[in-house]
């Protein structure tokens, strides 16, 4: 439990930031790389052969890859500030909203990287997740877990920052916060949480980023059509 | 019934195919209710609201929905009894790897080989090969994915053999040619009968398949 915890990250990255939320919230002391996702390190490499991604958590020179796989493993090596329910149905339920998230989040990625009809469709899907979270996921809690942050809200935290900036690099509304307030209540309160406050990204640095990325999506996107 | 739990699925998923392995491992009784998804029962839609699919397990009431989810409640409420997940947690981070790998891969390209054609297929059948090379890797000479133990990897990968067939008819290639260990390591499963008594016969899947093929060509 006490051997050398490391993340390898990237700054941009929700996924990195579930896994630094994760260990901050348990207060376990942990060394971080950030990794140029360009030009990957043989050490990243090394550590996740199968996808060559981040996060990549390294616990005592053993690597556990993708942030839900972490989150677990996380979870049950450091049992403090538990992050899941004990009842195995209120776990299946986290578990449940977690994978839903994850399933639909392509359609976030998909209108970012397109543009037209395909984007237009994915910006549907897209707004669907968020309709379907508000009408049925949150049921007058302060988190998806309850009153304390959990798995679920660390798995949607990227709505709680990313959705933004990912709104206005490209143009477009997605959470509207009258018509989705138990939502937008939830991004608040996740946001003033004392470890999620401290650990949250440069918002002009991401925009800047998503900005540039956006671009090349564009150009990509268009010089396919000619 | 004694254990107070219902399965609503459809004979044909690979998904519900997990669940009954899971159960059957666990020497549980279920009541087993087969849906028609092109006219879902009230109760699939009041127990999975969300995704209104199968399987769902309904245990005292509750549901519980997507079969890896299933797998592992299953696999906490009943501990005692054939642990389909080990008990180091470094150990049940590689198994939720792989059963995560399983199942970002497998089905949506397993679904191009036997159901589209021409280039679609080409390509999706270069892509199956190569993921089941990759896993065939992961099991080399083991019994089994985690070992000497059957586990939630074995479940998740398992029900798509009975694919096999059509995947290698449409596709036109070998599997067991391809990737012989990732076959062995199928055959060592399908001699358990929890594995042989969930998965449809091949031949009975392929022409089921078929029909499905032919009606999404017709849409």
């Amino acid at each position: 439990m006490d051997e050398e915890v490391k993340l390898l990250g990237a700054w941009a990255s929700s996924f990195s930031y579930r896994v630094v939320w994760a260990l901050k919230l348990k207060g376990i002391k942990y060394d971080y790389e950030e990794e140029d996702l360009v030009n990957k390190s043989e050490a990243l490499l090394r550590n996740n052969p199968i996808h060559k991604k981040i996060p990549v958590l390294v616990h005592a020179g053993k690597p556990v890859a993708e942030s839900m796989v972490i989150l677990e493993y996380i979870e049950e090596v450091w049992p403090q500030t538990p992050l899941l329910p004990q009842d195995p149905h209120q776990r299946a339920l986290a578990r449940f909203w977690i994978k839903f998230g994850e399933d639909k989040s392509a359609e976030f990625f998909k209108l970012f990287q397109t543009v037209g009809e395909e984007q237009e469709r994915a910006t549907e899907e897209a707004r669907e997740l968020l309709k379907i979270l508000e009408a049925r996921a949150l049921e007058g809690r302060k988190f998806f877990n309850g009153h304390k942050i959990g798995l679920t809200d660390i798995a949607f935290g990227w709505i709680a920052c990313w959705l933004d900036v990912l709104e206005e690099a490209v143009g477009v509304k997605l959470l509207d916060a009258d018509s989705l307030p138990k939502l937008q209540a939830w991004i608040e309160n996740f946001r003033e949480d004392p470890v999620i406050k401290e650990n949250l990204p440069n918002r002009d640095k991401l925009l800047a980023y998503y900005n540039y990325r956006r671009e090349m999506f564009i150009e990509a996107a268009t010089s396919r059509i000619d | 019934m004694a254990d107070d739990l219902i399965l609503l699925n459809l004979w044909s998923s690979p998904f519900g195919m997990r669940v009954r392995i899971a159960l059957a491992e666990k020497g549980l009784d279920y009541e087993l209710i087969e849906e028609d998804l092109s006219n879902k029962s009230p109760l699939l839609l009041k127990m999975n609201p969300v995704r209104k699919q199968i399987p769902v397990l309904i245990h005292k009431g509750r549901p519980i929905c997507e079969s890896l989810i299933i797998v592992q409640y299953i696999d906490e409420v009943w501990r005692h009894k054939s642990p389909l997940l080990p008990s180091d947690p470094y150990a049940r981070a590689k198994s939720r790897f792989w059963a995560d790998y399983v199942d970002k891969n497998i089905y949506a390209i397993g679904k191009l080989v036997w159901g589209a054609t021409g280039e679609i297929q080409e390509a999706a059948k270069k892509e199956l090969i190569e993921w089941f090379k990759v896993l065939e890797g992961e099991v080399g000479d083991k019994p089994y994915f985690g070992g000497d133990s059957f586990g939630i990897v074995d479940v998740a990968l398992i029900p798509f053999y009975s694919w096999f067939y059509a995947v290698e008819t449409c596709g036109n290639f070998s599997i067991v040619a391809e990737c012989p260990k990732l076959v062995s390591w199928a055959k060592r499963c399908m001699e358990r009968e929890s594995v042989s008594k969930s998965l449809p016969d091949q031949y009975k899947m392929y022409c089921f398949l078929l029909e499905l093929k032919t009606k999404f060509q017709a849409q």
